[in-house]
């Protein structure tokens, strides 16, 4: 696995299991997530690849991506 | 044989809270003791050493020997004093010519068949015999020395680390109920009567083929030298002892180092240890040699790339060097382009030194520990329900369980000496649910059985979880009072609603997992029924995709049952190493301060930073496999490793190899070369347990003092070599001993607000948190509310691992250790202990066996999607069919070339305990074992120090 496909993995991943347990707000839970516990680069690194289309996150993780985004941009 | 310069009692204190008290005369004095006490103990504890042979104040008191006569007013006879209680107004002798004459008669007939040999005999100045011959006044022996003896029985040398000697024995039996009843064994027994009784190994085996495990406890209780320590027999009696802590598990048992001079001679357990109450494992008891085998590095060694041979080096250039390697990477490739790993293995203080090192030196959050490896879905998970990433109870706490649950645990392997202790409990009655896809040994033990075991498919622990969640919910047994006092109400109803959805019930899960419904549902009913409900897992709970979740469901599960906040119920994380614990609460995950504060905490940076006096990085580091990850990719360049060996310890072999290889500098800082050092670009040697001061945290949140009782060999303490580093990079640190270490940690850490090497060699140990609030440390955790406040219920629903078998790959393989050995087995196989283990061997049932033609012993490769190996077969019905499963003591076996890079979903905890693989019959080692053993055979050449 690649590190990209690592980093997808792990993100959908998350999303999967945050989602069943914080089934009223799945996005901002994995958002949070990837906030709390990845390295600057690796959200980066997945930011960019949801900016390259995404295609293999899934709907969970393509929006927490999304919103992290939003929210590194507002912190700039 | 007996600790050397330690009181004993003769019989044990009694166990009842608060007991009443009598008050008796003894010898003329008026004394007061807790009912039940013997008449032994309350004359010894009023400076009356009654004499006595067959007891020992840690065994029941057993009356065979009447050497202990005294004489009670009132009372025919002449009782003994081990068996006979005391009694309100009782008026007793201890020391009368009658008895001086009865006991005298005793001694004889004892002396008359023992060789006196004493001068040359090697208990001599520290045999109880010889002291109660004296004692009793004995000089001369009626039946002469000339009668029978035993002194051409032959000697029984097979155990590695002590001998029997049957000429010497006296028959009392201490060493038969010591492994009775403190070890649980049952290896022991007294064979034949009269003079022909002798002792006897399982069916009159040897030590060494028989049942025995080697604890040592039935050595520790022999009076005499039948049973002794060959290297009291090598070295003579020690003459001197220190107090410190194992360094194998996390039990963490405390010994006394009994020293001669300058040299070990022995380790025995401590009798006021507050983890093992004077018991031990073989592997803390006998397996200190490897601190002085021939292949410990002394010197430091550096090289410019890891195809060269080492070159040896002052210290002062090791660290000149290491400094500028770490300063030259970050100015090239950036602050974060570097990081570190602390140890499990090193003591708090060396661990927070090296997170310190990397957060106050490296400007970064780049820290990881090997409980990435193990537990760190137990801090998520713990942390997440209750608020506290640690366990709740303490180990005293099983005495009260009523029901005890094992999940994914081995404690007889793993956690020896508090196996015994819950053995002790489950032969009083207490019940016990084995939860593991394996036929652990729990499951049927001499006065131990399971009530159920539930063998699942490794994999489902979430599934199995939350279907006994749905016996509990559905059949009415959760206990809502305490929910609704102690948890968040609306949660619980969401996650009841949950569980009690059809479709995790027990018997549409059946099928993926494996366990019988009625079985589940039995299990299920006697744990939320039973009484003390205590729950105790291991890594087969941990090392999953669901890692995080499964410790969730756990916690749910106590909550629903009302088993969290007194004695005798709980979560109890079973810890690996010796200082998982520690490790992970000082601060070394790459998101947390010391006490599991996230760095994003704007208070608690603060405070780091004003007593640091530099600014602090707010964003979470890399873990350990990003770090791999993002060194392959060209971000991460340097690594410092303290006492790790990620190469053998860490999933996929081959993509840890790829990581190290793509790093400008690797330091790693270890007693041996390990195998990550095959990568290594600076080796720092490091020192042992037994050569420097610190402390260790055990499983139960108890911290303890490790100290040191001789110099280092390679020179320095591993937290005096990390300063060195610190200060080579521009720091300024000053510490003189690791205690100002413990006072920063305490300045810093609310939950060690109380903790000093003062109070913890004043109250021999504390468990945190230790606050003003309980500055002697809190023992049960969330006894009127939970950390977080209100216990939080996590909805855990079963998610299968993506790893999954089909037609290439039709087994599941899981992992796991045994007693003998330890982890990656750096240490342990460098000690007599590879009598029990001489390699790794792939267990498999026999019809899977029988299928691929394998017959026991047979060399077979186990193949999965990430590698290859090869290793040895052990046809067994241990395991179920299509289950395979193997130890990863040894490097030739590398059984993480199989391993792959599946992790939980919360903290990248890898799937250790899941692997698809194929095994065949094969002819020798794969070809990665042959390319790994030519390149670690060249990587370990070292060219020594150029003469000056
Ligand atoms: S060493 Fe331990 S297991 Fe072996 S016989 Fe002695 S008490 Fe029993
Ligand atoms: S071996 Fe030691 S403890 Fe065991 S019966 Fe003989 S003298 Fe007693
Ligand atoms: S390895 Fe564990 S159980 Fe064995 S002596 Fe050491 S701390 Fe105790
Ligand atoms: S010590 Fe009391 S009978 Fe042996």
């Amino acid at each position: 696995m690649s590190t990209t496909d690592h980093l997808v993995y792990m993100a959908n991943q998350i999303a999967r299991e945050l989602g069943s347990q914080c089934r009223d707000r799945p996005v901002t839970a994995t958002r949070d997530h990837l906030r709390q516990f990845w390295d600057p680069r690796m959200r980066q690194a997945i930011v960019a690849y949801l900016d390259g289309g995404g295609e293999h996150l899934s709907d969970t993780a393509r929006d927490a991506v999304a919103l992290l985004r939003e929210t590194a941009e507002r912190a700039d | 044989m007996a600790w050397i310069g330690e009181r004993d009692l003769g019989t044990k204190a009694v166990s009842a809270a608060a007991p009443a008290m009598v008050t008796l005369r003894i010898d003329g004095q008026d004394v007061t003791m807790p009912e039940g006490t013997s008449i032994m103990r309350a004359a010894a504890l009023v400076g009356t050493d009654i004499p006595k042979l067959c007891a020992t104040d840690t065994l029941e008191a057993f009356g065979s020997c009447r050497l202990c006569l005294v004489e009670i007013e009132g009372r025919a006879g002449y009782p003994a004093s081990c068996t006979t209680p005391v009694a309100d107004g009782m008026v007793v002798r201890t020391q009368t010519d009658r008895l001086a004459k009865l006991r005298r008669g005793v001694m004889e007939l004892y002396i008359s068949d023992h060789p006196l040999d004493c001068l040359t005999c090697s208990a001599n100045g520290d045999c109880e015999l010889q002291d109660q011959a004296g004692a009793v006044g004995l000089r001369d022996v009626r039946y002469g020395y000339e009668g029978l003896n035993h002194l051409v029985a032959e000697k029984d040398e097979s155990n590695p680390y002590f001998t029997f000697d049957p000429a010497k024995c006296i028959v009392c039996s201490r060493c038969v109920r010591a492994c009775d009843e403190i070890q649980g064994t049952f290896a022991l027994t007294i064979e034949g009567s009269g003079f022909a009784s002798k002792v006897a190994a399982s069916q009159d085996d040897t030590f060494l083929a028989s049942e025995c495990v080697s604890c040592g406890a039935c050595v520790q209780a022999c009076p005499t030298s039948a049973l002794i320590e060959k290297s009291v027999i090598a070295q003579g009696t020690p003459d001197k002892a220190v107090v410190t802590t194992c360094a194998y598990c996390g039990v963490g048992c405390t010994f006394r180092a009994e020293m001669r001079g300058e040299q070990l001679v022995r380790m025995v357990p401590w009798k006021d240890g507050k983890a093992n109450h004077g018991h031990s494992c073989v592997k803390g008891r006998f397996a200190w040699g490897y601190a002085n085998h021939r292949d410990r590095i002394l010197k430091p060694m550096i090289r410019a790339s890891v195809e060269d041979p080492w070159r040896e080096v002052s210290w002062d250039e090791a660290i000149a060097h290491t400094a500028g390697e770490f300063r030259r990477i970050q100015a090239k490739y950036g602050k974060d382009s570097v990081g570190g790993i602390t140890s499990s293995r090193c003591t708090n203080e060396e661990t927070f030194l090296v997170q310190k090192l990397i957060r106050q030196g490296f400007g970064n959050n780049n820290v990881d520990t090997c409980a990435r490896v193990c537990h760190s879905p137990t801090g998520y998970g713990l942390k997440t329900t209750f608020g506290t990433s640690a366990g709740t109870q303490d180990f005293d706490s099983v005495a009260h369980a009523d029901v005890i649950m094992v999940i994914g645990a081995n404690p007889t392997d793993g956690h020896p000496v508090f196996a015994s202790r819950m053995k002790q409990r489950l032969r009083e009655g207490a019940k016990l649910i084995v939860i593991d896809p394996r036929r652990i040994d729990l499951v049927r033990t001499p006065h131990v059985a399971a009530t159920h075991h539930l063998p699942l498919r490794p994999g489902t622990n979430v599934a199995v979880l939350t279907a006994i969640a749905h016996v509990v919910v559905t059949e009415g047994l959760a206990d809502e009072a305490f929910v609704r006092e102690r948890c968040d109400w609306s949660e619980f109803e969401d996650w009841a609603a949950f569980v009690a959805q059809p479709q995790r019930s027990p018997e549409a899960t059946e099928a993926l997992t494996g366990v019988p419904a009625a079985d589940l549902r039995a299990a299920a009913r006697l744990f939320a029924t039973g009484g003390n409900g205590a729950i105790y897992y291991g890594l087969g709970v941990t090392e999953h995709s669901q890692g995080s979740s499964t410790v969730m469901a756990i916690a749910n599960l106590a909550m629903a049952t009302g088993n969290i906040g007194r004695e005798g119920v709980g979560v109890n994380p079973l810890r690996g190493q010796n200082n998982v614990q520690g490790a992970c609460d000082m601060g070394s995950f790459p998101h947390e301060y010391s006490g599991y504060r996230h760095v994003s905490d704007a208070a608690t940076r603060a405070m780091f930073e004003r007593a640091w006096g530099v600014t602090l990085d707010a964003e979470p580091g890399l873990r350990i496999p990003n770090m791999l990850d993002a060194a392959t990719d060209g971000t991460f360049k340097a690594l410092f490793i303290q006492g790790e060996d990620i190469l053998q310890s860490d999933p996929n072999t081959h993509h840890v190899a790829a990581g190290l290889a793509a790093m400008e500098c690797v330091v790693v800082q270890d007693l041996f070369l390990n195998e990550t050092a095959n990568y290594a670009h600076v080796f720092l040697p490091g020192s042992t347990f037994l050569e420097k001061d610190g402390t260790f945290t055990n499983a139960e949140r108890r911290i303890q003092r490790v100290r040191k009782v001789m110099a280092p060999l390679n020179g320095y303490g591993d937290w005096e070599i990390v300063q060195l580093v610190a200060n080579a990079i521009g720091l300024d640190w000053t510490y003189t001993h690791p205690s100002e270490i413990m006072d920063e940690i305490a300045a810093l850490t609310p939950t060690f607000a109380t903790v000093s090497y003062e109070a913890l060699d004043r109250l021999g140990s504390m468990q945190w948190p230790a606050t003003e609030a309980a500055s002697e440390g809190t023992p049960t955790m969330h006894v009127d509310q939970f950390v977080r406040g209100k216990g939080h219920f996590v909805v855990t629903d079963y998610i299968p691992t993506d790893e999954k078998t089909g037609p290439r790959f039709p087994l599941l393989l899981t992992t796991g250790r045994i007693l003998s050995q330890y982890n990656v087995g750096a240490q342990t196989r460098r000690t007599d202990n590879i009598a029990w283990h001489p390699e790794d061997r792939l267990e498999i049932h026999p019809h899977d066996a029988e299928n691929r033609g394998i017959r026991d012993g047979d060399w077979v490769s186990l193949r999965s999607r990430a590698g290859e190996t090869t290793l040895r077969a052990l046809i067994t019905e241990r395991v179920a069919p299509g289950i395979v499963y193997t130890t990863f003591h040894h490097p030739a076996t590398q059984a993480n070339v199989i391993t792959t890079d599946y992790s939980d979903w919360a903290t990248n905890c890898p799937e250790y305990k899941v692997t698809a693989v194929q095994v065949a019959i094969s002819n020798g080692p794969s070809d990665w074992q042959q390319t790994y053993q030519a390149q670690t055979e060249r990587s370990r050449r070292i060219l020594p120090e150029a003469a000056e």
